[in-house]
């Protein structure tokens, strides 16, 4: 254990930058075009990782800076990517994120944007939103979180009270999206969930190449969230500023911060508040999912029970997959997350609280070296989380589950459905499954029932 | 929906053969918002880098450089596998501030105790050139206190394109030549630049060799130690695949030790039988050339009626070619006519002017030659051009697949072997599985007239 106090370098790490987070919550945007302000690699490196999860068209654009544009400024070839984008792609709007290099060499974008503007005039300019997103300070979900907060304070405006609700859901998958639509739609509630890349980064086989593909929440809706009823914001570790707090201070919309409904209880937990919110009664098929998620708990139970599993990975996402497992009676031995919020612990201290399991070792900012060494005496029995720990499973032998993002070595990794009772449920066949198999494949006898 | 039309600014570097002579505007910066298929300069060095499989490939920067390099390539080693981990400084906003050389330091001393590696490089990013970290100077340091070469790699992204990136590679390798043990290196040697044995395609390649009576001493970089490079100096002559990436390693030895070079490519049975012609015929020795044309033939032997029953099928598909380096585009085209298909696009993402020219020659006419395309272009050329099938890397598949037609990924994350004689053969069925799989009936283009979509 003696890497974690000394050791400086990061080895495998357990996280990605931030731009990454920021121009995947722009494909979430109808009509959007992400553009990373900073040099072409950024884009390229960014879009190959994504792709690999999604297999889908990620077209992300780069104002593509050289050597004289670092020394002199970025603000000509931003504005001029700018320009050839809108050419090209027509977009409702651009979604631009910046990177360390053009925040280090000090590009005022707000300024260059203004600028821009001016020297276009505001009918021929494209619609910009911008967030700031070096790579130096924070994680992809840090960079998620703030393109969904500019979008808010950027977009909205003061409106008349309207009958929909604001759902920001935070970085789950395409299936999951689609799963919340369904929801919010057996409730008769109006979401506006925000991103929504449900079909933008899941879509179909098409005979043209989409200049930009269709779905993403309208921008129509965005600009009207503040006169929504309500504000869902999912996590369990944001910060005190987010797109949620904004809407609560500037139109007064309530918040409801919850964690990512995985599991029982946080999924009850969230019909519990859209039950508040439209005012009738959980409809019967989340009645009858529910139920019939606990049968299968029945049937499986033994075959969990007791077992060890280190669950990694972006830290709302393990803190509700830490609950959920302790549901099932499997019990988190380590929790980790190359994210370093500060509120990853207290998280999970929270959602294990009366499940009278004993807390797991939690710990935040550190890389799959870290990870595989905290791992070694704790007798694990599964890694849950995303395929980067593939290396570690493989030469250990421990079975992983693969949830979340990137799933870079099976295909229909953003099919995976976590949240819900409909989640659970697979998830819980998936790692049941798993075990059963491990033993069929380890036993003498090969039995050829459970 | 509409299909796009290619931007004013990049008419320059879209051709169309027969149109016109051709006068290919390359080797330029990507253009702000075309979306390029290029990477930068840190993309170039890593690449070329990334096999030297006992060394520790320290990335100096904030984290996204890294992590998006890790394991990225199916480059095999028969031993050390040091090179499939990702190490970073994951320089935070403090450093940024007072500069990362500290931690660059410490990163390396703790890094090279618990790998105990035989180099380390350490690759500069954009950042790093801004906040002017003396890279130099931490390595010599490093380097004297752990005895190991530590070779900074100058590879700020915005430094220019990919190709800047493989100078600067080349710069850092030209640094452990001469510094080896030459001593019992046969006459008739050679080092294999350009391949990154992926798949394992080097050994194939080297065994080719060894059996005309040919040493290989390094390979650069495939499957490639530390040592090899230092006493590659030793060998009698550099044969240079994708001579984008090592040319510049290759001219390096010429000047400095007057080692030859000679430009090979092993794609395609042609090429790959003309390789070991042209080794052969350098050293000059008759016997060398009679094993040659033994090797060649004897393995011809069984390929050709396997390929003869591709071709039966695959005549007159049409595929549409874009990757990285030309030289792999040359041998493609006479890879895809060997099997009986026609190329009617052909680009790559960092090809020189002597390139584009060469692929003119060897193209059929109104074949689209392109150079540092992006999305939209390369999927209004598959549609105007009804491509049956696309060969690219990742990023280029995405857009085969959305608009229904058949890939082959020949980038190097590739986990299937296509150099060499049998690398002809797994081609021929790669490309078979994806042009003849049943889904492609399905699929919108494919589907007249069905409702159900």
């Amino acid at each position: 254990m003696a890497k974690m106090s000394t050791y400086v370098s990061t080895t495998n790490a357990c996280k990605l930058c931030k731009p990454l987070g920021a121009s995947i919550a722009f494909k979430g945007i109808e009509g959007c075009v992400p553009f990373l302000h900073g040099s072409q690699g950024c884009a390229t490196y960014m879009r190959r990782y994504i792709i690999s999860h999604y297999n889908e068209p990620i077209d992300i654009a780069s104002s593509s800076l050289g050597e004289k544009h670092a020394v002199y400024g970025g603000g000509p070839n931003l504005k001029l990517g700018l320009t050839n984008v809108t050419a090209k792609y027509c977009p409702r709007l651009v979604g631009l994120a910046t990177t360390c290099l053009t925040e280090t060499i000090g590009d005022d974008v707000k300024m260059l944007l203004n600028e821009y503007q001016k020297e276009l005039g505001e009918e021929d300019s494209p619609r910009v939103v911008s967030v700031s997103t070096p790579s130096y300070s924070g994680t992809h979900m840090e960079g998620f979180h703030a393109a969904v907060q500019a979008v808010v304070e950027q977009l909205t405006e003061a409106v008349e009270p309207n009958e929909t609700i604001n759902l920001l859901s935070g970085f789950i998958s395409t299936a999951d999206i689609r799963y919340l639509k369904g929801v919010c739609n057996d409730f008769q509630l109006s979401p506006t969930i925000l991103p929504d890349y449900s079909e933008t980064l899941d879509g179909p086989a098409l005979n043209d190449y989409p200049l930009i593909p269709e779905g993403g929440t309208p921008i129509e809706s965005i600009v009207k969230m503040g006169g929504a009823q309500a504000t869902i914001e999912f996590g369990s570790t944001l910060g005190e500023k987010s797109a949620g707090t904004f809407l609560e201070k500037t139109y007064s919309v309530p918040l409801h911060r919850c964690s990512l409904p995985i599991g029982i209880s946080a999924t009850d937990q969230l019909m519990d508040l859209l039950q508040s919110l439209n005012g009738k009664a959980i409809p019967e098929e989340y009645r009858s999912a529910r139920g019939r998620l606990i049968d299968a708990l029945v049937d499986g139970h033994k075959y969990v029970f007791g077992k060890r599993a280190v669950v990694f990975g972006e830290e709302d996402l393990v803190v509700g997959l830490a609950a959920f497992l302790t549901e099932i009676g499997i019990k988190p031995v380590l929790c980790a997350s190359g994210g370093k919020s500060t509120r990853f612990k207290r998280a999970i201290e929270n959602a294990l609280e009366g499940s009278g399991f004993e807390l797991p070792e939690v710990r935040e900012d550190v890389d799959f070296y870290d990870i595989e060494d905290l791992a070694e005496d704790l007798e694990v029995d599964l890694l849950i989380g995303h395929s980067k720990a593939y290396t570690f499973s493989r030469r250990k032998g421990i079975p992983l589950i693969r949830v979340g993002f990137p799933i870079h070595d099976r295909v229909g990794g953003q099919r995976i459905l976590h949240l819900g009772y409909h989640g659970a449920q697979m998830m819980f066949d998936t790692i049941t499954n798993t075990i059963i198999e491990r033993k069929q494949n380890l036993s003498e006898v090969g039995y050829s029932y459970m | 929906m509409n299909t796009a039309i290619p931007l004013e600014e990049r008419m320059g570097q879209i051709h169309r053969k027969g149109s016109n002579p051709i006068d290919l505007d390359c080797n330029k910066d990507s253009m702000a918002g075309a979306v390029s298929q290029r990477a930068c300069v840190f993309c170039g060095s890593r690449v070329v880098l990334y096999p030297i499989a006992d060394a520790l490939h320290l990335v100096h920067g904030p984290i996204g450089c890294a992590v998006y390099t890790w394991d990225i390539r199916g480059a095999l080693s028969s031993g050390p596998e040091l090179h499939r981990l990702s190490f970073s400084t994951d320089l935070q906003e403090m450093d940024v501030i007072f500069g990362g050389e500290k931690k660059l330091e410490k990163a390396l001393l703790e890094l090279i105790e618990r790998y105990q590696p035989k180099a380390a490089f350490v690759y500069s990013t954009c950042i790093v050139g801004i906040i002017g970290d003396d890279i130099e100077g931490v390595c010599a340091k490093v380097a004297k206190q752990t005895n190991i070469p530590v070779l900074p790699v100058q590879s700020e992204g915005f430094k220019g394109n990919k190709r800047a990136g493989y100078e600067a590679a080349c710069k850092a390798m030209g640094r452990l030549l001469g510094t080896g043990d030459t001593t019992g290196i046969s006459n008739y040697s050679i080092n294999i630049l350009g391949d990154f044995n992926l798949a394992g395609e080097i050994w194939l390649i080297r065994e080719y060799f060894q059996r005309i009576g040919i040493e290989v001493v390094a390979n650069i970089t495939g499957d490639g130690r530390v040592a090899d490079i230092q006493r590659a100096h030793g060998a009698a002559l550099n044969v240079v695949q994708c001579s984008g990436a090592t040319m510049d390693l290759a001219t390096m030895m010429n000047e400095r030790y007057g080692t030859p070079v000679i430009r090979v490519s092993y794609f395609g049975i042609e090429d790959m039988a003309e390789a070991l012609y042209s080794v052969a015929r350098h050293f000059g020795d008759p016997q060398l050339m009679t094993r040659a044309q033994e090797l060649v033939r004897q393995e011809l032997e069984g390929l050709l009626p396997k390929l003869s029953e591709y071709r039966k099928v695959l005549n007159g598909k049409k595929a549409a070619i874009y990757v990285g380096g030309a030289f792999k585009a040359f041998s493609l085209v006479k890879a895809f006519r060997l099997i009986g298909m026609e190329v009617v696009m052909v680009g790559s993402q960092t090809g020189t002017r002597e390139d584009y020219e060469e692929l003119e020659a060897i193209t059929d006419d109104g074949t689209i030659i392109v150079d540092d395309s992006n999305p939209l272009e390369l999927s209004s050329f598959i549609k105007e051009k009804e491509v049956d099938l696309f060969v690219g890397g990742v990023k280029e598949r995405p857009i085969a697949y959305k608009l229904g037609v058949a890939f082959c990924d020949h980038n190097h994350e590739r986990q299937q072997m296509l150099a060499g004689f049998q690398g002809m053969l797994n081609f021929a069925e790669e490309v078979y599985s994806s042009v003849m799989s049943p889904v492609w009936k399905f699929v919108p283009r494919r589907e007249k007239g069905d409702s159900h979509g």
